[in-house]
């Protein structure tokens, strides 16, 4: 399948085996191709998960990770591309239901905004929170002490 | 005469504006609501009694545990997953560690999996017994919620024995065990499944041709296998929808391809279905256990693992078949001690998505049947 994919796209993609385990690298404009003809022609209809990783000392600071899982071939993949800092990649939603809420995380808790998402809002933190905590540049204490303040009536949270 | 411009007034008014003209209703259920299992905050949108849909808010329980992990050493990060579905510690920890030990590319010994097999269907059969009792409660069956509750006591016994705790258990390190098993360990999970066999019988005896519980859970909360796998389901709603699958098969970890055993499926996706597909599982469960402790080899518990752990660079996804569903974790190695990134995918996250579409259309008392039969820990939902 990947030597197929390969083949049709090119040097934009890149397969690689970890423990076993395959993922591909592909290029951020290919992104919602590659997704579509992973469901609609390689049978990867379960979106496991959507996360994110943060590396700022990258320019391109995001790796943006999907899981997915094929129920027909029993196997799994990961596509994993690289997107800088307020670039908004196209929402999954069209191509997985699922991706909605995981999308919504990343978004809570990176600051990835997705475009085309129906309904991108924080979904953990509560709204008004300034912040995206999974950021590496988001100390483990800090918190949004405006908000906990006016919200909650108290000096802090900690 | 203020009588009668009142009066007039309301003759004016009455017959082109209703009192009540809007047909849809917008109400608040949660977060401090008994029913919801925890801190679930759902915002109903209803037509009289009926559901047009509904938003969930969550985060309430949110503890950022995925920020923790980044925190921590790969041996401190373990106990904290534990905190996430509490009611299944244990298949956390078996999750957590697994994932670290691909890292590391260590495998557990055979004696150490078997104990990781028992205590984990241990730990699903107890999941089940709570998830049964509080589910029965919430639609109005009090007593099999004493008959679970005295019953999932066993099981916390033996953890309690073997680890000392009882609810987050903290039971497996990575690359096997801290503890050997505890004197009379098998004679005592051997006993606790010959007194859990009828055990089974006497739930299904109260509710499986119970004429109340059959009216509240048949064709309410339906979901068909395609919504399921669009909206990313897994774990007992899955198979009840009739998609034969389970991790514990597709994809075996542990040791379970070792034993035999069946994978339960429904067929309408109904909350009765769910149901029974859950007191099948126990069953299957059972049957599991009583193999891994028959064939429980000699042995050392723990393999040679560093005591400063330092997994090469790299990342992996490993998941488990956790009570609620798919449990996956996702570890970003960056060669330090600390991981560069853990992330958690919860099955109860991704399952509650599906609440929405399963409520459509069912009446307000149904929506607590339908939370109650995802099965949903708060704490696995917000991390």
């Amino acid at each position: 399948m990947i030597a197929k994919l390969k083949g049709s796209y090119g040097s934009g993609l890149e397969a690689v085996t970890y423990l076993g385990q395959n993922y591909m690298v592909v290029d951020r404009s290919m992104i919602p191709e590659i997704l579509y003809v992973l469901r609609n022609e390689e049978q990867f209809d379960y979106c496991v998960d959507i996360t994110a990783v943060h590396y700022p000392q990258r320019e391109k600071q995001f790796d943006l990770i999907w899981v997915l899982y094929s129920y027909a071939r029993n196997e799994r993949i990961r596509v994993k591309t690289q997107i800088a800092d307020g670039d908004s990649p196209a929402s999954s939603v069209p191509i997985w239901a699922a991706a909605n809420w995981l999308e919504r995380e990343v978004f809570d808790m990176f600051g990835i905004k997705f475009e085309g998402h129906p309904d991108m809002k924080r979904i953990l933190l509560p709204e008004g929170w300034k912040g995206h905590p999974l950021r590496k540049d988001y100390g483990i204490l800090q918190q949004d002490n405006e908000w906990v303040q006016i919200n909650m009536g108290i000096e802090s949270g900690q | 005469m203020t009588d009668h411009t009142t009066l007039s007034h309301l003759e004016l008014e009455t017959p082109e504006k209703p009192f009540l003209d809007a047909n849809e209703l917008v109400i608040n259920m949660g977060p401090q609501h008994p029913a919801t299992h925890g801190v679930l905050r759902v915002i109903l949108r209803l037509d009289g009694e009926k559901v047009l849909g509904l938003e969930c808010v969550i985060g309430y329980l949110h503890r950022g545990v995925e920020k923790i992990g980044e925190h921590r050493t790969y041996t401190m990060f373990n106990p904290y997953v534990d905190r996430m579905d509490y009611v299944a510690a244990v298949s956390n920890g078996l999750g957590y560690c697994e994932t670290v030990e691909k890292l590391l590319n260590v495998e557990a010994p055979p004696r150490a999996q078997h104990v990781r097999v028992i205590l984990t269907e241990l730990n699903r059969i107890a999941s089940h017994q709570l998830w049964l009792g509080t589910h029965a409660l919430d639609i109005g069956a009090i007593t099999p919620l004493f008959y679970t509750f005295r019953d999932r006591e066993e099981i916390l016994k033996i953890y309690e024995k073997y680890c000392g705790a009882r609810l987050t258990t903290h039971a497996f390190r990575i690359g096997g065990l801290q503890y050997e098993t505890y004197n009379g360990f098998e004679r005592e999970v051997n006993n606790f499944l010959t007194f859990f066999r009828p055990k089974i019988d006497e739930y299904e005896e109260l509710l499986t041709t119970n004429r109340i519980w059959v009216e509240r859970t048949k064709n309410v909360g339906r979901i068909s296998a395609e919504d399921c796998i669009a909206l990313g389901v897994s774990g007992p709603v899955l198979r009840a929808s009739g998609v034969k699958w389970d991790l514990r098969k597709a994809q075996p970890y542990a040791n379970y391809k070792n034993f035999e055993f069946d994978i339960p499926i429904g067929e309408n996706g109904d909350t009765y279905d769910r149901y029974l597909v859950r007191m099948a599982e126990m069953r299957q469960s059972v049957r599991i256990i009583e193999q891994a402790v028959a064939a429980l080899p000699e042995g050392p518990i723990i393999a040679k693992v560093p005591k400063v752990m330092k997994p090469p660079a790299g990342e992996v996804y490993h998941s488990i078949e956790a009570p609620k569903g798919e449990l996956g974790y996702f570890i970003v190695s960056d060669g330090s001690t600390q991981p560069y990134r853990v992330r958690v995918r919860p099955p109860s996250f991704v399952n509650l998505q599906a609440l929405d579409l399963m409520c459509r259309g069912q009446l307000v008392a149904d929506v607590i049947a339908v939370i109650g039969t995802l099965d949903i820990v708060l704490g696995e939902v917000d991390r």
